[in-house]
């Protein structure tokens, strides 16, 4: 199988079972409209092109394609072993910590029910994050690198908490022969200086919310008293990456059906200093004027194009940035069974709420239909596990089908299930957006290879 | 002049 498509002025080709990419002339390009593995008719496919490209180049054509089927970089087999999937033992190596279930700000679009979760306000006791960490190293098996994100709700709600939690992992992982990754996601509100020194210093990553331009923003991200945020969280934000440098953050926003120009929305985050950016779509229910519909596809498909064009502009003028979506490595990247089967929820990775209760992912906390137990019981037996282990590339239709299944691995369990009651049957606007950020991501490389060292 | 240029080789 391969996937070809034009990006500006280069014509790409990528094989997918092997991850090969290639810039190819357009002779190439169209020569491969009739060929569909080795063993195609030379004399069909000069014929089809007789008119267009000269003899010659044809051969030339044809013989470089060869060339690569031969070296197994152009229309390969698939040769993953499918049993790995099959024989694969429950090992937890990454954890949420929900430790608050309340929050300082009253966001339209939020997935946890501005905090609650459809259950009570409440925070987590330094208690039940001990436990929690205890739970994640008893059931890590041989791994020894593990991730603990703290998320709510709003985690600066509860601080002094995520601080004992982080002074017990550290000397958990001495004990255990350990290493753990501490992670946060901030609302903003509260990030003082006294907090921004204690984060920069103890977590490896930190995501900042906030949507983009000021108007943006605030008709969106409100406190509880139903104000604007931007003007606050924008002085604590310029106030942590002045601490925080080059290491590793992004901002962070959502963008909705109000702001299909979101392009301008990163525009304004980077004019405002922040090099590490991600906008993503909101995913909900069309019942609410702000979700993104079918009929907005090509907005905002066009969208991720102009947003590749101000990458590629801001790299020619030397001043490049990171977009979430478009860091794709292609000479390695993840292994091929993460390729394969995707994120991990329910699987090694496992969100916990503030009484403890276990679920596949964070955006499934609250969800009693998939409540996998609690840390405090005697044993954690994931009933679940095989139901998400066996949710991957291979068993989704839609997904054994696509070129970009061993980018996007499958998609978010929890998008096809909120969208289509289903994790087996992904999100389709969700998979549109990511073939494009595909296609935009891989193109942007191929560009800049080309005409980087050219300059502007 | 080659016409194919790979730029990236799971």
């Amino acid at each position: 199988m391969i996937h070809k498509y034009i990006f500006r002025d280069e014509y790409i080709v990528m094989d997918i079972n092997s991850g090969a990419v290639h810039v190819v002339d357009p002779v190439v390009y169209d020569a491969l409209d009739y060929i569909s593995g080795s063993d195609y008719s030379h004399d069909q496919v000069r014929k089809a092109l007789e008119g267009r490209y000269s003899a010659e180049d044809i051969d030339e054509a044809l013989y470089e394609i060869n060339e690569l089927i031969s070296q197994e970089m152009l229309f390969t087999e698939d040769e993953v072993d499918r049993k790995l999937f099959d024989e694969k033992q429950p090992v937890v190596k990454a954890m949420c910590l929900h430790v608050a279930h309340d929050c300082n700000m009253n966001c339209a679009y939020c997935f946890g029910d501005k905090g609650a979760f459809e259950g009570i306000r409440c925070l987590m006791s330094a208690e039940t994050g001990k436990r929690a960490i205890d739970f994640l190293i008893e059931n890590s098996g041989s791994r020894h690198n593990l991730e603990v994100d703290f998320f709510g709700g709003e985690p600066l709600m509860n601080f002094d908490v995520v601080k004992e939690l982080v002074e017990y992992g550290r000397e958990q992982e001495k004990i255990h022969g350990k290493n753990i990754r501490f992670t946060i996601t901030t609302n903003g509100v509260l990030l003082n200086q006294e907090k921004i020194d204690y984060i920069d210093e103890n977590m490896v990553n930190v995501i900042l919310s906030i949507d983009g331009r000021p108007e943006v923003n605030d008709r969106m991200r409100k406190t509880v008293n139903g104000r604007g945020t931007y003007d606050i969280i924008t002085k604590n934000y310029k106030n942590f990456i002045k601490k925080r440098q080059d290491r590793q953050y992004y901002v962070r926003g959502t963008f909705t059906r109000y702001n299909l120009d979101f392009a301008d929305d990163v525009k304004h985050l980077l004019d405002q200093g922040f090099a590490n950016v991600s906008v993503e779509p909101v995913v909900t229910s069309e019942q609410f004027d702000y979700s993104l519909r079918d009929s907005d596809t090509d907005a905002i498909l066009g969208e991720y194009d102009r947003l590749s064009d101000m990458y590629i502009d801001y790299a020619m003028h030397g001043m490049p940035f990171r977009f979430f979506h478009f860091n794709v490595d292609l000479n390695q990247g993840p292994c091929v069974i993460k390729r394969v089967s995707g994120c991990g929820a329910g699987t090694e990775y496992v969100a916990i709420s503030p009484e403890g209760d276990i679920y596949p992912c964070h955006q499934f906390v609250g969800n009693k239909l998939f409540l996998l137990g609690n840390i405090f019981d005697d044993k954690f037996e994931n009933r679940l596990f095989d139901t998400f282990n066996q949710a991957h590339i291979y068993n989704k239709k839609d997904c054994s089908e696509c070129w970009a299944r061993f980018y996007c691995s499958g998609g978010c369990h929890a998008n096809a299930y909120h969208t289509n009651g289903d994790i087996m049957k992904p999100y389709r606007l969700g998979c549109a957006m990511e073939r494009k950020r595909l296609e935009c991501a891989i193109g942007i490389q191929a560009y800049l290879a080309e005409h980087l060292q050219e300059g502007v | 002049m080659k016409k194919i240029k790979t730029i990236a080789r799971f």
